[in-house]
């Protein structure tokens, strides 16, 4: 089933009585997400992403803009005719009813034509917590298991009553590390099993981009970008997208470009033909960095931190705008730790130049 | 840790003190008086020690009149009170605007002094010389013969005292389960909402079970406080409730040992522990049940 958004926007009434102006949660947003595809809506706290999920479900009702699930207009159909599967951050399972009386209760709900016989709703809760990999704790309270399993549970329910659409508010959020780790690669492969259309919120990029087939990235209620992982990685849009994507994050100099050349603390870095003379803010990835003593860019060392697979430079330069930069290099390589500078040179497809007032991406002619 | 626990005993001590003095000594001393045949205040004399002393309370009309009083009190107020604070709780939850001004009126009995509002209720439902009270006003208003609800029938007075209790009770309890209604999360609801539960459903399986706790603490301590009405009788009928035919158990006690007919704390006495053994009965077939039907 694909999912529509059409020039979505959802404002609110402002919460101070003083003031009229309204809150936009959602500003205009317009998507079109394929049928079968695992898609990431991702962005910071208080970015609109769980008000979208919620127009999507349909708890909540859009201030403008339709939402269609296939061919079928649903932006005034209530939540319980969507056919959607919500799984909430805190699960939501009801705490005095058993695992499976939890994943059996969108069953019960089930009235006139699509009513199910006793044997059947059995049959369909089994499914569902074989497939989320429950089934050992079918008669347990949802109190008795671990975060993880309380998760699974909540899928279960979720799926058991075949929703056209699956929606997961920040569904890894309350577990530890390694659960999350593990519990997203689950998702995946729940995910990939069903072939359910599924639309998740996080505000943590690693997870988005690990698991989803396409991530959008929202602040402040409007959509930023939208792409498969790599592609919003690679080529982000403006500023705020290239410093949301990735850990250790992009590293931002200011600079400015000048005759065709960026230029970072008076040093010619990159070639950049095409963009006309303006200051500018550069990013360059951690992993855009090469070891180069005739490099142009010539910064304190502070510390190298080895990791085995490869190699962390955390050093200062003057024209950086956050405090220490992460430069990840090869294990091979050799870093001379008794210098007290080291110099880089930077990989052109690992470096985005944007605009400095609006943080608009600047593209060079060649690329 | 010695030296631990000797501090512990002595912060103890003055609560310990004072409920030993007022509360526990007290009681054993009502237990033992309960056995004591005869005894006299002011001669310290008794005649005997048995069973006496119940068997007489347990053969006095009265006494039976009150414990009467007292069950048909307890059956009807507990429920009743109960299930009407449930139903203005929920009505209150699902009205945002109104609320905390509702809110208010409903405490208002809470606060308001218990003769007060008897006074209150007699000017409702008082047969005098001059009038016939509002409610038989409103009565004859619709056609139907008046009543004397304070000095009338028995059924009548019955009313009388199972409204009032109500509507002092109802308070404290749309005070707990309004709480309790509000602390069930909302994501519960949207839960069931998602999943297309029906209000009913969403009411009997969800709300009810999560404030479950809330019902029958409220359950238990309204039994115990029903069992021990007496001012709200005296607040309508006056003091003399046995002339009245509406005496409580609580009424009985105090009756024996201070009323016209008092000066015997023997039967008082038997008469209380018969009550505290009421109570306890109830109290824990109450548990019994919650066990099996509250959760978590």
């Amino acid at each position: 089933m694909k999912v529509v958004l059409d020039h979505l926007t959802k404002r609110f009434p402002s919460r101070s009585k003083k003031s009229r102006e309204e809150v936009i949660a959602v500003s205009d947003f317009t998507f079109e997400i394929p049928d079968g595809e695992l898609v990431g809506l991702l962005g910071p706290s208080g970015c609109g992403k769980s008000t979208t999920l919620n127009l999507i479900s349909g708890l909540l009702a859009p201030t403008e803009g339709r939402i269609f699930f296939g061919d079928d207009e649903v932006t005034r159909l209530p939540a319980e005719n969507r056919g959607v599967g919500l799984v909430f951050q805190n699960y939501a399972l009801y705490p005095h009813l058993t695992v499976r009386q939890n994943i059996l209760f969108p069953l019960q709900n089930l009235r006139g034509a699509d009513k199910l016989t006793k044997e059947e709703m059995n049959r369909r809760a089994e499914e569902a917590a074989e497939l989320v990999q429950i089934t050992p704790y079918m008669d347990r309270k949802p109190a008795e298991l671990s975060g993880g399993q309380q998760q699974r549970v909540a899928i279960a329910r979720a799926l058991v009553k075949m929703p056209r659409v699956l929606l997961l508010d920040e569904p890894l959020s309350n577990l530890d590390a390694r659960l999350r780790l593990q519990t997203r690669e689950e998702l995946r492969r729940i995910q990939r099993e069903t072939g359910i259309t599924t639309i998740f919120v996080t505000h943590d990029q690693e997870e988005a981009m690990s698991i989803c087939d396409e991530i959008v990235v929202m602040k402040d209620g409007c959509v930023h970008q939208i792409g498969r992982p790599q592609e919003v990685y690679d080529e982000p849009v403006n500023l705020f997208v290239a410093q949301f994507l990735g850990t250790p994050p992009i590293n931002v100099f200011e600079g400015e470009v000048k005759g065709g050349k960026l230029l970072i603390g008076g040093a010619a870095v990159l070639d950049t033909p095409g963009i006309p003379d303006q200051p500018v803010m550069a990013g360059v990835r951690p992993e855009g960095f090469v070891l180069d003593e005739d490099g142009p860019l010539a910064c304190r060392l502070s510390r190298v931190e080895v990791m085995g697979r490869d190699i962390t430079v955390v050093c200062s330069h003057e024209a950086f705008t956050g405090t220490m930069i992460r430069a990840i290099i090869p294990s091979e390589s050799q870093v001379n730790t008794a210098s007290a500078e080291v110099r880089f040179s930077v990989k052109p497809g690992k470096t985005r130049i944007f605009a400095k007032e609006t943080g608009e991406r600047l593209r060079p002619a060649d690329a | 840790m010695e030296e631990n626990n000797r501090k512990a005993w002595l912060y103890l001590v003055p609560a310990i003190l004072f409920l030993g003095v007022f509360l526990v000594y007290p009681l054993v001393d009502v237990f033992v008086y309960s056995f004591e045949e005869g005894y006299n205040f002011a001669s310290q004399s008794r005649f005997g020690v048995g069973l006496y002393n119940y068997g007489k309370v347990l053969h006095d009309v009265y006494f039976l009149q009150a414990v009467r009083n007292t069950f048909i009190l307890v059956i009807i107020t507990v429920p009743v009170s109960t299930g009407l604070a449930l139903l203005i709780s929920l009505g209150l939850a699902s009205i945002p605007k109104l609320k905390d001004l509702f809110q208010t009126i409903y405490f208002l009995p809470y606060v308001t002094n218990t003769l007060a509002v008897g006074l209150v209720f007699m000017v409702l439902f008082r047969k005098t010389d001059y009038t016939d009270g509002m409610v038989n006003l409103l009565i004859r208003w619709f056609g139907g013969p008046t009543v004397d609800f304070i000095d009338g029938p028995y059924w009548a007075k019955m009313f009388v005292l199972c409204f009032y209790t109500v509507w002092v009770v109802l308070p404290f309890k749309i005070l707990i389960l309004t709480s309790a209604l509000a602390s069930v999360k909302q994501d519960y609801y949207n839960a069931a909402k998602v999943d297309g539960t029906r209000k009913w459903r969403i009411f009997t399986r969800i709300t009810l079970p999560m404030i479950s706790p809330m019902i029958f603490y409220l359950v238990i301590t309204g039994f115990i406080g029903a069992f021990k009405a007496y001012s709200d009788a005296v607040a309508l009928f006056g003091t003399n409730l046995n002339a009245a035919g509406m005496n409580t158990i609580v009424g009985y006690v105090y009756d024996m040992l201070y009323g016209n007919a008092g000066g015997y704390p023997s039967y008082a006495s038997a008469a209380a522990i018969i009550l505290f053994v009421i109570v306890l009965t109830i109290t824990c077939i109450n548990l019994m049940i919650s066990k099996k039907n509250v959760h978590y």
